[in-house]
């Protein structure tokens, strides 16, 4: 698996860029991947995403359903897709270190 | 020269069939050679590198695929399968092997200048090998790299005007049998209706937004050509709701054998003789079919448009003039609770531009499903979970006997406060006063 180093910070990922490891999160790895996943900046919205994201992984072991993650951040599914072009599995998840997406893709 | 010996796929160069291997290996030498001087965008040596990587898991019976992938196009959750090789040194032009599912028309009818457009596209960023078509009916592009993902994207839109299909949990593409445009049994055109709603919907298509995937497919009439009922979570069967139209003179060439029964279907064989009794009358499941004194007649009221008679004799017996079609929900494969064919939900539905009372139908589903169903819950799990009655009282729909091949034996039956007299907030004392400890 490949190591990503960044400001410091050392990181290993798949080859489809999620991390390995959730407990390796840090907010420098949010600043390294948004560019790949299209954001210039990462707005309030953005953080409000990834907050949920975490919080929610560290609660329940699994990422939210999209309808969950719709009511609790109040944004529509199109809204994420705006914030985060490959959207709430490939893009937001990714962000905030959640392991990656399965199933059938 | 081949890259990779591959003693064990070489026997499936052999036989009749068009080998799939031939194929790969013809691709492979293509590439190698490339005459037209093509800029490769990923390995020269992919089909190869397939090949071998086959040839590995012929000979260890195991598969040499990673698990999963994400991988996908800006603005899109779907339409891309990421797919990464267990033996990347050994086998590097496969090392990234994604799948991208493209937007197929309906009845999958092509010129030969469509095709050419894409596979110029696909030559040049990917493998060269597809799959045509995948089962939910997508054109499969099978292999090419992350990078290139995104150049094909571009260049399918903006260069072929055609989009990606559908994965994950979200509206998978929709597929259609070829309906009116060349077949007789089409009740309402299948490929406009399918093609409608595809685009009505490309959002659920291209965003997932479901508890799990959802699919439509399209059959012109009961036979299944598309196989709606088995292979779609809302399955819409062409149907009438007249009589079935007879010209006694085509019956008569049938039975004096001037026209052979189902079309020849049965030629490769010697049946015999048509025998109309036989082979129409004493098969019909509603036992509604006369032949008496030359003449065929039929009682429509008891016919349950199974589809045989005509099918049997379509120069002679046509479907009716009052046409639409019956909407089934909740097919689905074995995971997780058991495989389900569609249960009939909306016995006639008129199917006519601009499809409205098809699309209430559609979202009154949604609405229900995405607030109810669990995380990758298939809608026919979920109607089995909350009930079937859940269903008809959110797509408003009254119940009716149609719906039920038979009805429940068990006594389970649970009724509404407010259908019984007095409900249910009851005093233990009342009863006492009546009833002794």
């Amino acid at each position: 698996m490949a190591q990503v180093e960044y400001e410091g910070k050392t990181f290993e990922v798949d080859e489809d860029g999620f991390l390995l490891k959730f407990e390796d999160w840090a907010p420098e790895w949010v600043d390294y991947v948004k560019e790949s996943e299209g954001i210039k900046e990462i707005s309030e919205e953005h953080q409000k995403v990834l907050d949920f994201l975490q919080d929610y992984y560290k609660k329940n072991g699994i990422a939210p359903m999209v309808r969950i993650l719709s009511k609790i951040t109040g944004y529509k599914l199109k809204h994420i897709y705006e914030l985060f072009p490959s959207g709430p599995g490939k893009g937001a998840c990714k962000m905030a270190g959640l392991p990656k997406p399965t199933g059938c893709v | 020269m081949a890259k990779h010996e591959t003693p064990l796929l070489d026997q499936l160069e052999s036989g009749p069939w068009p080998s799939f291997v031939a194929d790969i290996k013809q691709q492979a030498e293509v590439r190698a050679k490339n005459e037209e001087g093509i800029e490769l965008q990923i390995p020269e040596e992919v089909c190869d590198d397939l090949l071998g990587v086959l040839e590995l898991s012929y000979s260890d019976g195991e598969t040499h695929w990673k698990h999963g992938g994400i991988v996908g196009v800006f603005g899109y959750g779907g339409g891309v399968i990421g797919r990464y090789c267990d033996q990347p040194e050994q086998f590097p032009g496969v090392a990234h092997f994604h799948t991208v599912r493209v937007a197929q028309p309906n009845g999958k009818y092509y010129t030969t200048e469509f095709l050419r457009n894409i596979m110029k596209i696909w030559e040049m960023r990917g493998s060269g090998l597809t799959n045509m078509h995948g089962s939910t009916g997508d054109i499969v592009f099978l292999g090419t790299t992350t990078p290139q993902l995104e150049e094909i994207f571009y260049e399918l839109t903006h260069d072929v005007e055609v989009d990606l299909g559908g994965s994950g949990s979200n509206l998978r593409t929709p597929a259609s049998c070829l309906g009116k445009s060349r077949c007789e049994y089409a009740c309402y055109d299948t490929q406009a209706a399918c093609y409608d709603l595809t685009m009505e919907y490309q959002d659920e298509l291209h965003r997932p937004a479901f508890p799990y995937k959802f699919k439509f497919k399209f059959d012109g009439c009961p036979n299944g050509c598309v196989a709606a009922m088995a292979r779609s979570d809302f399955s819409v069967v062409g149907i009438w709701r007249d009589e079935i139209r007879i010209d006694q003179e085509a019956v008569a060439a049938y039975v004096g054998g001037e026209f052979a029964p189902n079309a020849g279907a049965h030629s490769g064989r010697d049946w015999g003789k048509f025998d109309i009794q036989k082979e129409v009358v004493d098969l019909c499941p509603g036992k509604c079919i006369k032949y008496e004194d030359g003449k065929l007649s039929i009682n429509d009221k008891e016919c349950m448009h199974c589809m045989h008679c005509i099918n049997t004799m379509p120069r002679a017996l046509m479907i009716g003039n009052d046409r639409g079609a019956s909407i089934l929900c909740g097919a689905k494969a074995p995971i997780l609770d058991g495989p389900q064919l569609s249960s009939l939900l909306v016995p006639f539905i008129k199917v006519e531009e601009p499809f409205d009372e098809l699309k209430e139908l559609i979202e009154n589903i949604w609405d229900w499903w995405m607030e109810e169903g669990k995380n990758r819950e298939r809608l026919g799990e979920t109607m089995r979970r909350m009930g079937f009655q859940k269903l008809l009282e959110v797509t408003g729909i009254e119940a009716d006997a149609r719906h039920v091949q038979e009805p429940r034996h068990n006594p389970y039956i649970f009724w509404k406060a407010d259908e019984v007299e007095g409900s249910w907030d009851r005093d233990i004392n009342e009863y006492r006063k009546r009833h002794q400890r």
